[in-house]
């Protein structure tokens, strides 16, 4: 048999950030690379910074030093002004939104953080549509109905706002509303945290369905490690700021280096 | 003319060799505890072969497999990939090829089934296939023909794993494993609870893995299954400093 193709071109390259609020409060000198495809699973525990990086690399705050490098590669410049690679906080606010917008994704743990709770669940589902210069109503209609049936919800109650959703509702909610403009690259920051366990489960198939569709590069950040085993194919450890490992989920997991991941992975209860 | 002799027999190509591995785990927890568990192990495995790791337990079985997987780091040694057009050296891969490796070359069918909860067992069997963008009515029925094989009952087919018995649990595991066809094969126990029925057929699976070219390194405890899918054995002994350059047949190893 032939030798199979593994390389992936880099989507994210990430370069030597940090966020500091005080002492050991943020993120340092972090440096790592996404590829194009993978689910990188940013794990530890609360106060270890996770959030925050994950805040600068979504575009949401800027860093003290360090670049985030998207690269992109033929055809997939959405506007298609020929840019190949683009430095995040170089680009100015307003660009920087549009990518967010258009071809990234951000799914925050609080679905009232990513819905508009005032508003029907199809115009939540629209709304990037929208952005994206769709205006035609049967069409974004459709698209929602096939979006609402896609994570699971039933298309029948595309007029109701979802303040009437259950928790685990809203969620699937804010991941159709996020994933509908196809984006390459989704932030996800514990995006099964605030669920009951009995929903946890379905979410978490989901999300590993559709990333595996859609083909997702994902950025995916919690403290909770079976989460992390079940949808992350490699990890970052962070405490108090800093990365302390990397390695493939199993690795990790199951044979870990550092002193700090050794006591982190034999820390978990299993039921 | 070219003599008989000149003409080397048309060998198998080893598909994998271990040169040198090493594997020690530092237990900071423990003081800083340092546990070798495999010194200098090295061996050769042909396509279409399968080498039985033997050796009490706790002697680095699954240690090696693990780290054929990926799932324990290199520390020291060498495990390379031989394909048609080049090799491939495991110890300095970098992480995000490990992911396509594990989905089209390197399959494992380990003791346990680790899964999300809630997900059907035929949906469980069908994801490696679907990983590779497989056809979904077509990797369902391959999912459905291969529990069928294995005997799982068809009302368990759509219900999740967790509340199945050991012996169900193991099936669902095993025709997870063999479904992708991966040309290297790692197989940890696979009969360990099966009747023998269903040993039988995990046996005729390994055969027809061997036909269609698979390398296979496996554990098994049960000694008529060994007997019966290993093409040799490789030893592995306190010495933990087992080599399977010397190539044993079965037969007389275990007589």
């Amino acid at each position: 048999m032939k030798k199979p193709v593994l390389e992936r071109p880099v989507l994210l390259d990430v370069q030597d950030i940090t966020r500091l609020y005080g002492p050991g409060k943020g993120c340092e000198a972090i440096d790592f690379q996404l590829h194009a495809g993978e689910v990188l699973g940013i794990v530890g525990e609360s106060g270890s910074g996770k959030s925050t990086l994950l805040r600068v690399l979504a575009g949401l705050e800027a860093p003290d030093a360090g670049r985030v490098i998207y690269r992109r590669h033929a055809g997939e410049d959405v506007l298609d002004r020929g840019e190949a690679e683009l430095d995040l906080y170089a680009i100015g606010e307003a660009r920087r939104r549009e990518l967010l917008r258009l071809e990234w994704g951000l799914v925050h743990q609080n679905p009232r953080d990513g819905l508009r709770m005032g508003v029907s669940a199809g115009a939540n589902i629209g709304e990037r549509l929208m952005a994206q210069g769709q205006r035609h109503y049967g069409q974004l209609r459709e698209t929602g109905q096939a979006w609402m049936h896609q994570v699971e919800l039933d298309p029948g109650r595309i007029d109701d706002a979802p303040r009437t959703f259950s928790g685990g509702m809203q969620q699937r909610l804010q991941i159709a509303r996020t994933l509908v403009t196809r984006p390459r690259l989704v932030f996800m920051d514990e995006p099964t945290g605030g669920l009951d366990v009995s929903v946890q489960a379905r979410l978490l198939d989901m999300l590993r369905t559709l990333v595996r569709q859609m083909g997702l590069s994902v950025v995916l950040v919690t403290h909770d490690l079976a989460v992390a085993r079940l949808l992350a194919h490699r990890l970052m450890v962070m405490r108090r700021g800093q990365v302390v490992e990397t390695g493939l989920t199993d690795q990790i997991l199951d044979d870990p280096q550092h002193e700090y991941t050794q006591l982190l992975v034999s820390s978990v209860l299993t039921p | 003319m070219l003599s008989e002799t000149s003409v080397s027999p048309k060998r198998a190509r080893p598909r994998l060799t271990v040169d040198g591995l090493h594997k020690r785990f530092l237990l900071h927890g423990q003081g800083g505890l340092e546990i070798d568990v495999m010194r200098d192990l090295s061996l050769t495995l042909d396509a279409g072969e399968c080498l039985v790791l033997a050796g009490r337990s706790g002697i680095g079985k699954s240690t090696l497999l693990k780290m054929l997987h990926g799932d324990y780091r290199i520390d020291r040694g060498h495990i390379r990939l031989h394909f048609e057009d080049g090799e491939l050296d495991l110890e300095t891969l970098p992480a995000y090829a490990w992911h396509g490796l594990r989905r089209d070359v390197i399959g494992y069918v380990s003791q346990f089934l680790r899964v999300v909860p809630r997900v059907a067992a035929v949906d469980v069997v069908m994801e490696p296939l679907l990983a590779r963008g497989a056809d979904e009515n077509e990797a369902l029925q391959r999912a459905e023909t291969l529990l069928a094989r294995l005997n799982l009952p068809e009302r368990l087919w759509q219900l999740p794993p967790g509340t199945f018995s050991g012996g169900e649990q193991q099936r669902v595991n095993i025709a997870r494993g063999f479904i992708g066809e991966h040309p290297l094969l790692l197989l940890d126990e696979p009969t360990a609870s099966l009747d023998a029925t269903n040993r039988d057929v995990v046996i005729a699976l390994i055969g027809e893995a061997k036909a269609r070219g698979a390398a296979m390194l496996g554990i098994f405890h049960d000694e008529d299954v060994r007997d019966r899918v290993a093409d040799r054995l490789l030893p592995l002994d306190d010495s933990l400093g087992a080599r399977a350059s010397v190539t044993q047949n079965t037969q007389e190893t275990l007589s």
